[in-house]
């Protein structure tokens, strides 16, 4: 089984940086890691190659300053190859741009399956996914939280607001999948090693037959009119529990005539 | 503005929160406001046209296929036929999303996401969307041709009847779906849950790492139920594969704004703050001081949960 798997490279969420004041998108000048959401796909697709007994996990990934750092994380977890699609034109691509390059770098792989989270931990737009498989022309199916194959088909848990539906859907098809549902491996020692030396496919958008003025910041079609600070909350009284601070919160909740 | 339409879900003939509360705001931007149903129009119709819709066009029963495409090209196709709203309105939900998107590509259009806010400025939407955990907004005006996209979090707005009649139901034939269509629901089951849904709950307690281990997570749903409301989860212990990705608060899961919200052993991070800021009250625990979470408590406790929780638990079980 062909697996791709789309990651996203991003800042490190526990330094996410801040807003360009000229462009009025993210600062990306700082080394990328692997966003977290992607490490969960990645594992799910490891786990489906090893089932199959056959196949490739192929890593997709789009970035506009030649960043493999991330891609190096998963190809130690075990993946077998990447593509990074990398262009200066790709500054400031909105979703919908992203999913024209990924769709058309997917094209390139074969796949039977593509996984992508559902959303990224730093845009969050949640829409890629679909947006890859409207483009592909294939089904899909998001916010999974188990995939099982199943000769040409897989069998998808899908999240829902009561529960959870069981989809099958014929490959090739796109799913996203949520955090938290498989436990991502940690790299060996070994696989680390053998990361440096796996292919990484980089390629420009020319090579993928996208047109600049679809990517970008033309591409986007929306323009952002205004950046300013939120209203703070005010923060309260804060104590620190002698071994009674449950009365205090007892007190307060008769006041608010929870309890 | 002239015409909005709102992407409107619903379950067991009854519409989505969410779906009332985009309606709401779309009757205060539009002139003429109309909602767009993947499945049967006349259970709905009623309800929709009281919160405001004077239309309701409606796919038809989807049988086992999935809302996403089946929707996303009915619109589309309306859209060719000479339908043209200038905006369509989706929640943040599971189908939501996947409509919008389809439609994205399908209008060769963007998706507005994550929208908190939606204004109107030189005729055309504004919608403002909180980055960095909320400390800052950014407001993206539409400036493509044809229709705006707006993907907005459920709470945003509040619903609000307008006393109208029930819309009418007009058919909105889904075209041929080919392969995009071919993933077809097998089974459906709904996970056990007593008490209150996590977003409608007045009262919400929810656990985080500081619990130290999965099995402390039961204190989180005593209190909770003790208080009448519904155990929550910061995004560490859901990824950690404590608890399910349903009960997940915060800018991946769901968006809350109880009454009272308490904090279990959740430092705050920004990812979560996004999900909870807009609660009215919030009680904090937590054993670091500088936890960023007692920046938005109302009532922040510096101590360990262990020690805090089973005493309140037990204060609240001897008043009741």
């Amino acid at each position: 089984m062909d697996i791709v798997v789309c990651v996203k490279q991003i800042p490190d969420p526990a330094d996410p940086g801040e807003l360009d004041p000229d462009t009025k998108t993210l600062k990306r000048d700082m080394k990328l890691i692997m966003d977290e959401s992607d490490s969960y796909g990645v594992e799910m697709a490891l786990q489906l190659r090893d089932a199959a007994g056959e196949g490739e996990v192929t890593l997709v990934s789009m970035a506009p300053n030649e960043e493999v750092n991330g891609l190096r994380s998963a190809l130690a977890m075990g993946a077998d190859k990447a593509i990074l699609v990398s262009d200066e034109a790709l500054a400031g691509t909105d979703a919908l741009g992203t999913a024209r390059v990924l769709a058309a770098a997917i094209g390139r792989a074969q796949a039977d399956l593509i996984l992508a989270a559902t959303e990224s931990s730093d845009g969050y737009t949640g829409t890629v996914p679909e947006q890859v498989a409207e483009l592909m022309g294939l089904p899909s199916v998001t916010f999974a939280k188990e995939i099982q194959a199943d000769g040409g088909e897989v069998l998808v848990k899908r999240q829902t607001e009561a529960g959870y539906d069981e989809v099958r859907c014929p490959l090739p098809a796109v799913v996203s999948v949520t955090a938290g549902v498989v436990e991502p491996r940690y790299p060996s020692f070994k696989g680390i090693m053998a990361a440096k030396s796996k292919p990484m496919d980089q390629v420009g958008i020319a090579d993928l037959g996208v047109s600049p003025d679809q990517v970008g910041w033309a591409g986007g079609g929306q323009e952002i009119t205004d950046v300013s600070p939120a209203p703070e909350r005010e923060a309260g009284e804060i104590i620190t529990d002698e071994g009674d601070a449950h009365e205090r919160i007892v007190a307060l909740l008769e006041e608010l005539r929870i309890v | 503005m002239g015409t909005i339409w709102v992407y409107a879900e619903a379950s067991g003939g009854q519409v989505a929160s969410i779906s009332l509360e985009l309606l709401a705001r779309a009757r205060e931007l539009a002139d003429t406001v109309e909602a767009v149903v993947g499945g049967e129009g006349e259970p709905v119709a009623a309800e929709l046209g009281a919160h405001g819709a004077t239309t309701v066009h409606a796919t038809g029963d989807l049988g086992d296929g999935l809302a996403g495409p089946a929707v996303a090209s009915a619109i589309a196709a309306a859209i060719e036929g000479g339908a043209a709203p200038d905006a369509v309105l989706f929640g943040t939900t599971y189908d939501g999303r996947d409509v919008a998107g389809r439609l994205s590509v399908k209008l060769s259009v963007p998706v507005i996401t994550n929208i908190v806010e939606l204004d109107q400025a030189d005729g055309s939407l504004v919608g403002t969307e909180p980055v960095f955990g909320g400390t800052v907004n950014v407001s993206t005006r539409f400036n493509g041709s044809g229709v705006g996209l707006f993907l907005v979090r459920p709470k945003s707005f509040a619903a609000e009847e307008s006393g109208g009649g029930p819309a009418a139901v007009s058919a909105l034939p889904v075209p041929d779906l080919g392969a995009t269509g071919a993933a077809r629901v097998v089974d459906r089951f709904a996970e056990e849950s007593t008490g209150p849904k996590l977003d409608e709950a007045g009262v919400v307690v929810s656990g985080g790492r500081g619990l130290g281990e999965a099995e402390k997570y039961s204190m989180i749903e005593d209190l909770a139920k003790l208080l009448g409301g519904a155990a929550g989860a910061s995004r560490a212990i859901v990824d950690a594969g404590w608890v399910p990705y349903s009960h997940q608060v915060g800018q991946t899961g769901k968006v809350v704004k109880p009454d009272v919200y308490v904090a279990c052993g959740i430092s705050g991070a920004t990812q979560h703050m996004v999900g909870m800021k807009g609660s009215k009250n919030i009680i904090a625990i937590n054993k670091d001081a500088e936890a960023p979470i007692f920046g938005i408590a109302d009532l922040g406790v510096v101590g360990d949960v262990h020690k805090v929780l089973p005493k309140l638990i037990e204060a609240l079980q001897a008043r009741s």
